[in-house]
């Protein structure tokens, strides 16, 4: 209980920092000004989003290599860990295109394919609500979840090539895009904080998962008794 | 070499289920025909907005209907019981599914044969010069949606709400393949017609994964 107190209090103050840095250590945008700044959470989001969900890829294989239901709480709980720092990464994007590009929505690449990751996420956890017998819940949903997961780069892949209207990606773009040096270091720190936060949320779910897998088997035993 | 012949013989019995009572076949062939008859009606395009949202109008009614085509193929096993008397006589039970993707690409394309004619007329889009290279993106697009969907509606079966479960599993996994199969079949139906090598290429790298990720983990969707 005090570890993970300490732990909490321990994001929370990388947290406050990187806000910090994003508001105050970062310079202003020269085109953008300030609104760029929503940045370092919007794209430090997406990336802790992607990692949460890589995670659960890795929990899904060993889950139906191993069988071991702690690899089905690990999987359950990265995607929705994943599920929610994708979810700030589409309520960020309107916020920071309506300025910018003058619009709230735009069916551009990356946010296009981030909605449709946000969909197979959706999907997987609709699924496990849906099947009754743990162990089965957790077979199948492991298999949807590497079938999805396989499907992210041709998701990412056919909207890139084939619905393309632009803006060229900033990090990891074309030649001639780019952040300013000091603008990556914050956003890498911030991408730092949000990996701490995702531990921190996935360890606590994965908990109450565990809990929850014990009292079914509980009950399992006792309507077996 | 088993595998193949045990392929030949589980797709027998797909096709002979369903020639005896055709009920799939005409009932997806109706559903299309009614989504492509509203799609019409609703929007009543002009022959160039019919080239460029036609496309995608006939691949979003495939789809749709696919994801309620797939439905059978395994709840027919469930309601039977067979599916555990199938999985005993086949030594590798990959020959199930790939028996049941094969089964439902060729029902699926056999409703997109005869709709393509009424789909020309209705939309007045001319099929005819580009004809091979449709059926080679129906070919590879369809493929791609048996592929995945044979192996979801296995998922699927097993839950509760199935019938609206498939299709929320199905529709966001094929975004992929509704995408190209679109591009490739609106460039095809251009008024300078072009083969979209991209596309095309784009569609087989997509079966290849999906076929390859069924045969690593196809056995495990079939556990009882």
């Amino acid at each position: 209980m005090v570890k993970s107190v300490l732990a909490a209090a321990a994001v929370f103050l990388l947290l406050g920092a990187a806000a910090y840095a994003s508001f105050f250590i970062a310079p202003t945008d020269a085109k953008q000004g300030l609104i760029y700044r929503i940045l370092f959470l919007h794209v430090a989001s997406a990336w802790t989003g992607l990692t949460a969900f890589f995670i659960s890829f890795v929990a899904n294989l060993l889950y139906v290599w191993r069988r071991q239901p702690r690899w089905d709480w690990l999987g359950v709980s990265a995607a929705e860990v994943g599920l929610a720092f994708t979810t700030v990464v589409l309520v960020t994007g309107p916020i920071w295109a309506h300025p910018v590009w003058g619009i709230w929505w735009t069916w551009s690449p990356r946010l296009t394919s981030t909605f449709v990751l946000w969909l197979l996420y959706v999907s997987f956890l609709l699924l496990r609500t849906l099947i009754e017998e743990p162990e089965r819940r957790a077979l199948l949903s492991a298999l949807f979840g590497i079938f999805a997961f396989i499907d992210v780069p041709l998701v990412f892949g056919s909207i890139r090539w084939w619905r393309d209207q632009h803006p060229q990606p900033v990090v990891m773009g074309e030649p001639g895009s780019g952040l300013d040096p000091l603008m990556y270091k914050v956003l890498f720190f911030s991408w730092f904080a949000m990996l701490a936060l995702m531990t921190l949320l996935i360890r606590q779910r994965f908990r109450v998962e565990a809990m929850r897998g014990d009292l079914e088997t509980m009950q399992g035993e006792m309507e077996a008794a | 070499m088993s595998l193949l012949a045990n392929t030949t013989v589980l797709l027998g019995k797909e096709i002979r289920t369903e020639y005896r009572s055709r009920e799939l076949l005409t009932t997806t062939f109706v559903f299309i025909l009614i989504v492509m008859f509203m799609f019409s009606i609703t929007f009543q395009p002009t022959s160039d907005e019919s080239r460029r949202i036609g496309p995608g109008l006939l691949w979003l009614a495939f789809l749709f209907a696919a994801s309620l085509m797939l439905q059978h193929c395994f709840l027919r096993e469930q309601h039977n019981d067979t599916l555990s008397a199938l999985r005993l006589s086949v030594s590798d039970p990959f020959a199930i599914l790939l028996a049941k993707l094969a089964a439902n690409t060729l029902f699926l394309l056999l409703t997109e044969l005869f709709l393509l004619p009424i789909f020309a007329l209705m939309y007045n889009v001319p099929v005819v010069r580009v004809l091979h290279w449709l059926a080679l993106a129906f070919f590879l697009g369809s493929l791609g949606i048996s592929i995945a969907g044979t192996a979801l509606s296995a998922i699927s079966a097993q839950a509760r709400m199935r019938e609206l479960l498939l299709p929320v599993l199905m529709l966001p996994l094929l975004t992929p393949i509704l995408i190209v199969s679109t591009e490739v079949t609106k460039s095809l139906l251009d008024r300078a017609p072009h083969v979209q090598w991209k596309g095309i290429g784009f569609l087989g790298v997509f079966d290849l994964i999906f076929l390859t990720a069924l045969w690593l983990f196809g056995e495990y969707l079939l556990e009882e």
